[in-house]
């Protein structure tokens, strides 16, 4: 069993809107029998968070094309994407770049 | 439909390198060191390969901007330019560049005067007076720090404007100055008993946005008259721009910076095709666009992607402020906007050169000489020049170039380009306008109105000709 992993999310460039106009979010994902990755913190976000639209935050298993994501303040194309394990007190920040957001 | 405007663009100008490019991202062998200096970690991606660590992105980022101003030599040392700044990423990034040059030393150094302005478009996506307010007063915070002078203005303003100052006006070079002046002088004189006049605010250095009660209902009738998201989408964006060089012209600024990003500017060349723009692609999507004669708008930020400038305003704290606007939240396929954006972002996914190939094909496109426009016959909505009286327009469905020619008698206000007529014929096949329609459509309404109805059919031709039928 993994233990709980607390991380700190944040909605920006519009995809706060998707989420009630809340741009932070402290979150403590439960202890799983699998370590978390982000793959499964987009369900997770989906099932938890997301108010709606949910096509207009992902496609597919990933985020929707425009959303930029960035671990720890480094782009997501550096740390795996979506197989990037999460590590407690971890910063996920995703930004739209989309005109509508 | 898509893919075959994307088959007929002139990609095959491009150069054999893009090839490489072009091809499709494969498992990414992403270098977590920093291409350039070789030591620090990288923490962007910019293109396939391309790592940059968080000091040399900042700047590559810096460089770009100076580069981009210096390569072109347009913006003259001590002269007045105006920032439209939306609250958007990239022209709050753009605001941030130019504050960063400033602050340059010597040689480096911006040596432009500029100032900022806001177009508060509340009023035409339906926000309350409050959440204007605020916006605006989070926006004022933002640019009270830099120290610049800005103005704030209600897109209702535009209902006000005299007709005259929405013609294109000839460079200074081609007409006396004055009568441009004039125009603008009797428009000062005219509104200044209001008490939400352009000059009173500005004094105050612009102040939050103070409309006229009348004049939203005004805005919101004008735009629910169009029926498509697309054509409002078209319309919003004419009206802000009549707006923007209008404010630069009464405020004495002779460049106008726009914001657009790569990403943006892609959108909107691969969109103005399908609006039926396709022939002012070069004007709309250049690094200047010189349509309205005496002000020039130039887009500093043409050469960067939306991604570089979202990373850039967060790891610098950029402050941005984002704003509703028509097609918030809205899906897809609401409008040929929002459907040409998710095309070009998916295919950039895919194909992480598509946007840069887009947009660099702008300069192949052949810009009409200029010296050929005399007298500039111009779209009386968009400002679109034509050639020699001439639209010339390439419909998507029938893959030949219309030749449409205004009647040779008509005044220059009765003339459209082929896109202002489709956003036009939207608006006529949702509301009839003819007299009566017109009274339908403004039931009750006031002298002040009446008055400003008037004006609106200036402003917009459709509502002249309707009336007239
Ligand atoms: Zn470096
Ligand atoms: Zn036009």
């Amino acid at each position: 069993m993994a233990a709980p992993v607390a991380i700190h999310l944040e909605f920006g460039g519009g995809a706060e809107l998707l989420f009630n106009g809340v741009k932070e979010h402290h979150v403590t994902l439960p202890s799983q029998s699998e370590p978390w990755d982000v793959k499964q913190l987009l369900v997770w976000i989906q099932r938890n968070l997301l108010k709606e639209r949910p096509e207009l935050f992902v496609q597919g298993d990933s985020v929707r094309p425009g959303i930029l994501v960035l671990i720890n303040d480094a782009d997501w194309e550096l740390m795996g994407e979506l197989d990037y394990r999460l590590q407690d007190q971890d910063n996920i920040v995703f930004i739209s770049t989309l005109h509508g957001g | 439909r898509y893919l075959s405007l994307l088959a007929g663009f002139p990609m095959c100008q491009v150069d054999e390198d893009y090839h490489d490019e072009l091809e499709r991202a494969g498992a990414p062998s992403v270098s977590k060191q920093c291409v350039k200096c070789k030591e620090a970690t990288a923490a962007v991606v910019i293109r396939v390969g391309d790592t940059f660590c968080r000091g040399c992105f900042k700047e590559y980022f810096i460089h770009k901007f100076r580069a981009m101003l210096g390569k072109n030599r347009i913006i003259f040392p001590g002269e007045k330019v105006l920032l439209a700044v939306s609250g958007g990423p990239s022209s709050c990034s753009m605001l941030s560049q130019v504050q960063e040059g400033l602050s340059q030393n010597a040689h480096k150094k911006l040596r432009f005067s500029p100032g900022i302005v806001f177009i508060d478009e509340g009023g035409a996506v339906g926000q309350s007076a409050e959440e204007r307010r605020r916006t605006a007063a989070e926006l004022e915070a933002v640019f009270k720090a830099t120290g610049f002078p800005f103005h704030i203005v209600p897109l209702e303003k535009v209902l006000d404007l005299p007709s005259k100052v929405l013609m294109a006006a000839p460079s200074p070079s081609e007409q006396p100055a004055g009568a441009y002046k004039t125009a603008v002088g009797h428009f000062l004189q005219s509104s200044s008993s209001s008490s939400s006049c352009v000059t009173q605010q500005e004094e105050k250095e612009s102040s939050l946005p103070d409309v006229q009660e009348s004049s939203t209902p005004l805005l919101q009738r004008l735009m629910a008259s169009v029926e498509t998201l697309t054509a409002r989408e078209d319309l919003l964006s004419t009206l802000r721009q009549h707006l923007l060089v209008h404010t630069a012209r009464s405020e004495g600024y002779s460049k106008l910076m726009l914001g657009d990003s790569c990403t943006r500017l892609a959108v909107k060349l691969l969109s103005s095709i399908s609006l039926g723009r396709g022939a002012q692609l070069a004007q709309d999507t250049g690094f200047s666009d010189s349509r309205f004669g005496d002000v020039t708008l130039v887009r500093p930020m043409r050469d960067y992607s939306a991604k570089e400038i979202a990373f850039y305003n967060r790891l610098f704290s950029v402050p941005s402020v984002s704003i509703p606007s028509l097609d918030t939240k809205a899906p897809e396929k609401a409008s040929i906007q929002r459907l040409t954006e998710s095309f070009v972002i998916k295919l950039q996914a895919d194909f992480p050169s598509t946007v840069s190939t887009i947009y660099r094909s702008v300069p192949n496109l052949p810009e009409l000489n200029r010296t050929f426009y005399n007298p500039r016959p111009c779209c009386s909505v968009c400002a679109y020049t034509s050639f020699n009286g001439v639209f010339w327009v390439r419909t998507c469905d029938e893959q030949a170039a219309v030749r449409y020619r205004a009647p040779e008698t008509a005044d220059v206000r009765t003339l459209l380009c082929y896109s202002c007529q489709l956003t036009i014929k939207d608006m006529v096949s949702q509301s009839p306008c003819t007299a009566a329609g017109s009274a339908l459509l403004f039931p009750k309404s006031t002298q002040e109105e009446k008055r400003k109805h008037v004006l609106v059919q200036v402003c917009c031709p459709l509502f002249r000709e309707l009336v007239e039928k």
